[in-house]
């Protein structure tokens, strides 16, 4: 069967919008569970924190800055993992920022399966960049 | 007031901001930061580090149900991102020494540019009549569904708006917001990207830069987790309630009252910021 020449350039430009097309729906799927995980995350660590600290006295008015089991990515975890309720909100929150890094990571394969090079750089300086503000030079 | 009061109002509060921030196309935290120091007397610095986990929250989740449309550009996205993160990382370390009252009126300002751009009636989309040099290089022609099918489109005046990338990332970085209204500026002003797809890529973006500002606040120890819950979790449900009104209605009077409502919030904060009531 012979395929007529205009036909041709229609076909791959199709084919690039159904492998954009999958990218796009696992990058959805991806951003929406980070959501509602941090969303879940923070929600328990909420009721625990309520449920302890609820009767005391708020005083945000106040700037004292956070100690560092809660503004340290490994501390935070740390924190967590031993059922802190301030550290397992900051757990969902940390969850939350992941979110978008993840999505880059993920843009980095997408790329790379693409074989195109340039984005596969200019999607690493991104994530380097967002490593760098989570503080991953000074963990 | 004690912690579970606060913690209800706080949230209550944040869901009012978050459905304001959608059906505005502003998004929260433009409204989350004036509602945290001038309601409740939050230190502007716990007011930012919150602001900034509710943009995370809610550009993800718009961002997921955008992106599937096939509406945003993943190219521009991920190269303005370069900007955009630079840009947010500069303005978190430049806020640490920045008095607390500059923060405020610079707040101010960008607020009532956010309520003139969401009151103004809406500009006449650019389109590039051909490609330009750089857009070519970084093969960023893409297309767009339309009512007849995808339709292609050129991009061009990418040093510039890359430039103005970078002054979006640090002004996110300052005042912990997603600056959206900067962001689509460049897109259809400076690279004459069709409308949808300008604002879904802001979208797309915002939840990167507010990513890079919200680590180094985090580091800073800016982010008061006790805070930080009812607001990301209020502004969430809210953005998530005005969705649904936006898709039953078309609500041009909401709009406009709600620009008034920014612009008032805008003006407060300043009076505020010069009177000196942030400096503490």
């Amino acid at each position: 069967m012979s395929v007529p020449d205009s036909a041709a350039p229609n076909l791959q430009g199709r084919d690039l919008r159904a492998e954009d097309k999958r990218v796009e729906e696992i990058i959805g799927t991806l951003l929406r569970t980070g959501v509602i995980l941090a969303a879940a995350v923070v929600l328990i660590g909420g009721v625990f924190y309520l449920a302890r600290y609820g009767s005391s006295p708020a005083h945000y008015g106040i700037f004292l800055g956070e100690p560092g089991d809660l503004s340290h990515v490994l501390a935070i975890l740390r924190g967590a993992l031993e059922l802190h309720p301030r550290g397992m909100i900051q757990l969902g929150i940390l969850l939350l920022i992941a979110t978008p890094v993840a999505r880059v990571i993920f843009t980095v394969f997408a790329f790379a399966h693409e074989r195109d090079w340039t984005y596969v750089v200019i999607t690493l300086i991104v994530l380097a960049l967002l490593l760098y503000s989570l503080g991953a030079w000074h963990l | 007031m004690n912690t579970i009061e606060l913690t209800l109002l706080v949230f209550l509060g944040s869901i009012a901001a978050g459905f304001l921030g959608s059906l505005t196309g502003l998004g929260g935290g433009v409204v989350i930061v004036p509602l945290l120091t001038l309601a409740f007397h939050v230190d502007i610095r716990y007011a930012i580090g919150a602001s900034l986990v509710s943009v995370i929250a809610t550009s993800s989740g718009a961002a997921a149900a955008y992106v599937r449309e096939g509406y945003s550009n993943i190219r521009v996205g991920m190269f303005l991102e370069i900007a955009t993160t630079i840009g947010a990382i500069t303005g978190a370390l430049v806020a640490v020494h920045l008095p607390l009252r500059v923060i405020a009126i610079i707040f101010g300002l960008v607020l009532l540019y956010s309520a003139y751009i969401s009151y103004r009636p809406p500009t006449e989309e650019l389109h590039a009549e051909k490609t330009g040099r750089y857009a070519a290089l970084l093969r960023m022609d893409s297309s767009y569904p339309t009512a007849d099918g995808f339709k292609d489109y050129h991009v061009q005046g990418v040093p510039l708006g890359f430039g103005i990338m970078y002054i979006a990332g640090v002004l996110s970085g300052i005042l912990g917001i997603g600056s959206g209204a900067v962001k689509v500026l460049a897109m259809d002003r400076a690279m004459h990207l069709p409308f949808k797809v300008s604002t879904t890529t802001s979208n797309f973006m915002i939840g990167v830069t507010a990513a890079a500002s919200a680590g180094v606040y985090l580091n800073r120890g800016y982010i008061d987790p006790g805070l930080a819950m009812p607001v990301m979790l209020g502004v969430l449900l809210g953005s998530l309630a005005g969705t649904f009104v936006l898709a039953k209605a078309r609500v041009p009077m909401l709009r406009t009252v709600f620009s008034f409502v920014i612009a008032a919030l805008a003006v407060e904060m300043i009076v505020n910021g010069l009177s000196g009531r942030f400096s503490h």
